[in-house]
This record gives C-alpha cells, structure tokens and sequence, in this order.
C-alpha cells in the first residue's frame, strides 16, 4: 500500500486518492493549426518510464486537491511532492 | 524432436521419467542472426515457431532477459475467447481461438486447452443491451455466442447470487461456448520446444540494452551477452514495450501497469464455466480458483500488485458466490501490462526501419499469441503488415482510427469499479 503525504491533509493510504497520470503534457496553443503527428502525441503518446514518474495525483476522499509527485514505478518511493501549477522540480529524472 | 506419444510416455513411465530429454537447447549467442526476437512470452516464442516454419527463416534468435514466459504470459489466468467487437478484432482474436484449438497436434505438445464456455453476465439493463449489440455483431461476424436468461446463468452456475445485499442484480448474461482456458506455460514451452527443433536459438539471460542504428536503420542489438548484428528486429516485450522505444528514439501511446491474480487452496468442482466480468473466475484442474480483475491505478513496473486490488476482487467474488467465503487464498502476484488507450494491440511497422511492434496486449494477450505469432512472422518476413493486423499500427494514434474494445477487453468495467 502506497500511502501519500497530501499537502493539505497530510499522510494518508492510497484508496483516498485518484491517480491522473503523467504531469506536465501540455495541450497545444492553437488545436486548429496542429498537424496529425502533434495531436497525435499529445494525446496518446506518454514517456511511461521505468523509474521516476512525474504525475498527477487527487485527494478525491479528502480534500478533493489535486497536486503532483515524483514517484518511482518500480518501488512506488514517493521523492518530491509539489503544487498542481509548478514546473517539476529537479530530482535526476531524464523524462523530459 | 523427441515426439510425445502414449508410447513414449509409456516407455518413460517405466524408466522412472529419469530420462527425458531437455526441450530445447541452450546455445550461446551468434555474432549474427537474420531475425533477433527480443522477448521471450508467448508472442515472442510463437513468432519464431512461425518464422522457422512457414518462411523458412530459421537463424533466428529469441532473447529472453529473465527466463522463458516468465513475463505476462506465465502469470496470467489463461483466458482464451474471441467475444470482442469490431470486426478487425474479432476476425483476429477468432483466428487465433481457431489456431488454439489444433495447437496440442501442432506442436505435439499438450497446452491442456479446455473449452468450458466463458460467461459474461449483465448487472444492469444498459449492459444488457450491449451485451445484445455484442453477440449480434458476433454472429454477423460467423462467431457462436449467444445470450443466456437468468435461469441459464443459475443452470451453468449454480452457486450463483442472482441478488446481492449490495444492490446488485442480474439481468442476463451471454456465453462464448468455445472459449475456455488453457496452460499458460505449457503455451510458451511447447512454443520454444518446436522453434527450437526448427533450428531457432532461444537464448535466456540474455537483456536488450540498445540498439545500433546507421542512416535510420537497425543494424544490430546491444545485449548482456554482446552485440549482435541484425536488420530485422521484432519487439515482443509487452510491459517493457516503452523502455525499448525511448532507447529508439521513439514514444509509444503505452502505460505499464500491474494486473494481478490469485489462486485459492483446491476444492472439489463448484465452477465448470469461465466467468468474465468486474472479475475473471475460473476453477483449475486441479480444483484451485483463479481470480483476477482490472489493473492497479496507476502505472507501475514492479510485478506486485497492491492491497486496494486484492480486497476489489475478493469483495466482487463473494458478492457474486458467497458459498466461497471459507476459501483461503494461496497465492497472489502480478505481471507489468501494457495498456493502450483503446485496449487493442500494437503490431506492425515502428518509426526505425527493420524493427517491428508486438505490443499492447494490455491484459487481455494471451488468447492472442497464436495469431500474434503467425502474423507478426508474415509481416517480418515480407516487411509490410499482415492484412489482419493492418489495423493494429502505431499509425491508427496519428490517423484517429482508434478500435475502441474497452468494453470486450473489461477495461471498462473494471476502471468504473474503483
Ligand atoms: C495477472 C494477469 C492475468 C491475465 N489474464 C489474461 C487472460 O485471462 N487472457 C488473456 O488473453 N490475457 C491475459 N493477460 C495478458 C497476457 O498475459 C499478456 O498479454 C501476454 O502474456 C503477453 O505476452 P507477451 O509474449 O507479449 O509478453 P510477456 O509474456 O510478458 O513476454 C515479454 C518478455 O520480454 C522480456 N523482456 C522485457 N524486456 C526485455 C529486454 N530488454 N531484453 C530481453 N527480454 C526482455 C520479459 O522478461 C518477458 O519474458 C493477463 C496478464 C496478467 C499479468
Ligand atoms: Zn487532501
């Protein structure tokens, strides 16, 4: 059992939360004038790294905040948990 | 090849089973090969058994970093049915069952496959009308599969809860009476056994690390046993798939999850069916039960599932059969799946010219691998896809052609439980 220190709740088993996937994907400026590929990728296609994972995580049986984290998904070792808004913070990952 | 038969089990049975010989080989690796298969599953397997004998090419090279099937395709629950969708899917996955179905003669080698039915039952009235849409575009497609009433489902399974204290209830149900199971390693052995007797090199221990390239190209393998030179790679890694991509210079649309399953301690027979739904239950020959459900929540590499998971499953379990309550579990473990976004598979061409996608069987691949075999060989060995799996190309993420099966692989369902 994972269990995650939520930033306004504090440390709480992972059935509270809801897992939102990898951090940081940016939607394109203008959709309209995007081509297949960068849809494409946007959409679909995701780093899905053996190791430290950048992601999006909701305190839905709690606060209802969500918030990122950098997590190691191999064993689930929890390194850096941060706002919602803020670029990812260093932590030796290559995932960019 | 040394031929099963009554006979030869005869003969062994007498000297005490000290004598028979080993399977396949355990050759060292050459310094080049015509086709390096990277993984050793049930595709990977299968794809060189097809290489060798429908094309001929056999200087063919299996690497298998860990040991043989001991991916996915030696911890899955051995669920084998073609009950899918669209038509892309279900020509394939039927073609696949079919192959199935000879595959013990094929390669002389017993995969224990048992036809018992596999049963989906309805818990609500809008999944009782897909249920309809899915057996009617079943038989359009010349697939069996028929609806069951409620007194069906009781017959077929008489431990039944039809209603549950929970609310649930049960509308109906469908039946795929060729479906079944079979023996997930006996798969991969008897797979490895015949490639190997075709003159293929399945190498264990043996890790991708990297790849050579020149002008775009694939020219050779990095492994933990050296380099080996190659034009053609076909990458047969399921969970693993997105690793070997970034070391490619390429993205799949892949997330890994864990998926797990259990066993429970054996018990005379209660369940002669294969009940597919939030949960996957079926009983062994050996009379244990075998229970799984949908993946863990978010994506992981560490083959081990989590405890949120365990108790869904049991909870769907008993709600469906109190009668198993008493049952003590025996084991538990899991496999790193490769889900796509429309739980259909990836197979044909990759962005580096010479290496070929086998991936995204998400939970949902083992049924699959003798189809994924025959056809990913053919679209090697020619170098463009097999029509049948034409439709499975990364491409489909850039072209929108999406074949959405979330419904006939249980993603759907079992992501709506938690
Ligand atoms: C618990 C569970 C239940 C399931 N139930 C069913 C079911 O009922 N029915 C069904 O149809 N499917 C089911 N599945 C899915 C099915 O098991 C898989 O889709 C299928 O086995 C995939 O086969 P494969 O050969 O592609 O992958 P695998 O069997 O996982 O083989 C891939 C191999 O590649 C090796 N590898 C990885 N990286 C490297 C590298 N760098 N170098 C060399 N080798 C490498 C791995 O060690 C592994 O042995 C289930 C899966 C799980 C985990
Ligand atoms: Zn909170």
């Amino acid at each position: 059992m994972i269990q995650i220190d939520c930033p306004l709740c504090g440390l709480r088993d992972e059935r509270e939360f809801t897992w939102g996937g990898e951090a940081h994907i940016c939607r394109p400026e203008n959709p309209d004038t995007v081509g297949d590929e960068e849809w494409g990728s946007y959409l679909f296609m995701r780093q899905n790294p053996r190791g430290n994972h950048r992601e999006r995580w909701c305190h839905s049986y709690g606060c209802n905040q969500w918030f990122n984290l950098i997590r190691d998904t191999v064993s689930h070792k929890i390194t850096s948990i941060y706002p919602i808004d803020q670029l990812a913070p260093e932590s030796g990952d290559d995932n960019e | 090849m040394h031929r099963h038969s009554i006979l030869s089990i005869a003969k062994h049975a007498l000297t005490g089973h000290r004598h028979w010989p080993q399977f396949w080989r355990t050759p060292a690796p050459q310094s080049h090969y015509d086709v390096v298969i990277v993984g050793g599953g049930g595709h990977g397997l299968a794809t060189a058994y097809y290489l060798a004998k429908e094309h001929g090419i056999c200087n063919v090279a299996v690497l298998e970093k860990g040991w043989l099937g001991g991916g996915n395709t030696g911890r899955n629950t051995a669920i084998i049915r073609s009950n899918y969708l669209n038509p892309v899917s279900t020509r394939f996955y039927d073609l696949s069952l079919k192959l199935y179905e000879g595959l013990s003669q094929e390669l002389n080698y017993n995969i224990m496959f048992s036809q018992r039915g596999v049963v989906n039952i309805a818990h609500s009235r809008a999944q009782l009308r897909m249920m309809n849409y899915r057996v009617n575009a079943l038989q359009h497609a010349g697939i069996e599969a028929e609806m069951l009433s409620i007194e069906e489902l009781k017959f077929l399974m008489p431990l039944l809860r039809e209603n549950s204290p929970s609310g649930r209830q049960t509308f109906g149900g469908f039946i795929q009476r060729r479906g079944g199971t079979a023996r997930h390693d006996a798969v991969a052995w008897g797979y490895a056994r015949a490639a190997d007797a075709l003159g293929v090199d399945i190498i264990q221990n043996c890790e991708v690390t990297g790849f050579n390239q020149s002008n775009g190209e694939v020219v050779g393998v990095q492994t933990s046993q050296g380099e080996i030179k190659t034009s053609r790679v076909g990458l047969a890694v399921a969970g693993h798939s997105s690793e070997l991509a970034t070391k490619l210079g390429f993205r799949l649309p892949i997330t890994s999850m864990a998926l797990q399953a259990m066993v429970s301690e054996p018990v005379k027979p209660v369940l002669d069916v294969v009940l597919d739904g939030t949960i996957y239950v079926s009983q062994s020959d050996r009379g244990e039960l075998v229970l799984g459900g949908g993946t863990d929540v978010y994506n992981s590499y560490a083959q081990r599932g989590n405890l949120p998971r365990v108790e869904n499953n049991m909870s769907e379990l008993l709600d469906l059969f109190p009668a198993f309550s008493r049952l003590k579990f025996m084991r538990q473990w899991a496999g790193t799946v490769d889900t796509t976004p429309d739980s259909s598979p990836i197979m044909g061409h990759s962005p580096v010219e010479g290496v070929y996608l086998n991936c995204g069987w998400g939970t949902y691949g083992f049924k699959a691998i003798p189809a994924g075999g025959l056809t990913f060989a053919d679209t090697i060995a020619n170098g463009r896809p097999h029509p049948l799996i034409d439709a499975f190309s990364l491409q489909r993420f850039t072209s929108g052609a999406l074949i959405d099966e979330g419904d006939s692989s249980g993603m759907d369902d079992k992501e709506a439980l938690l």
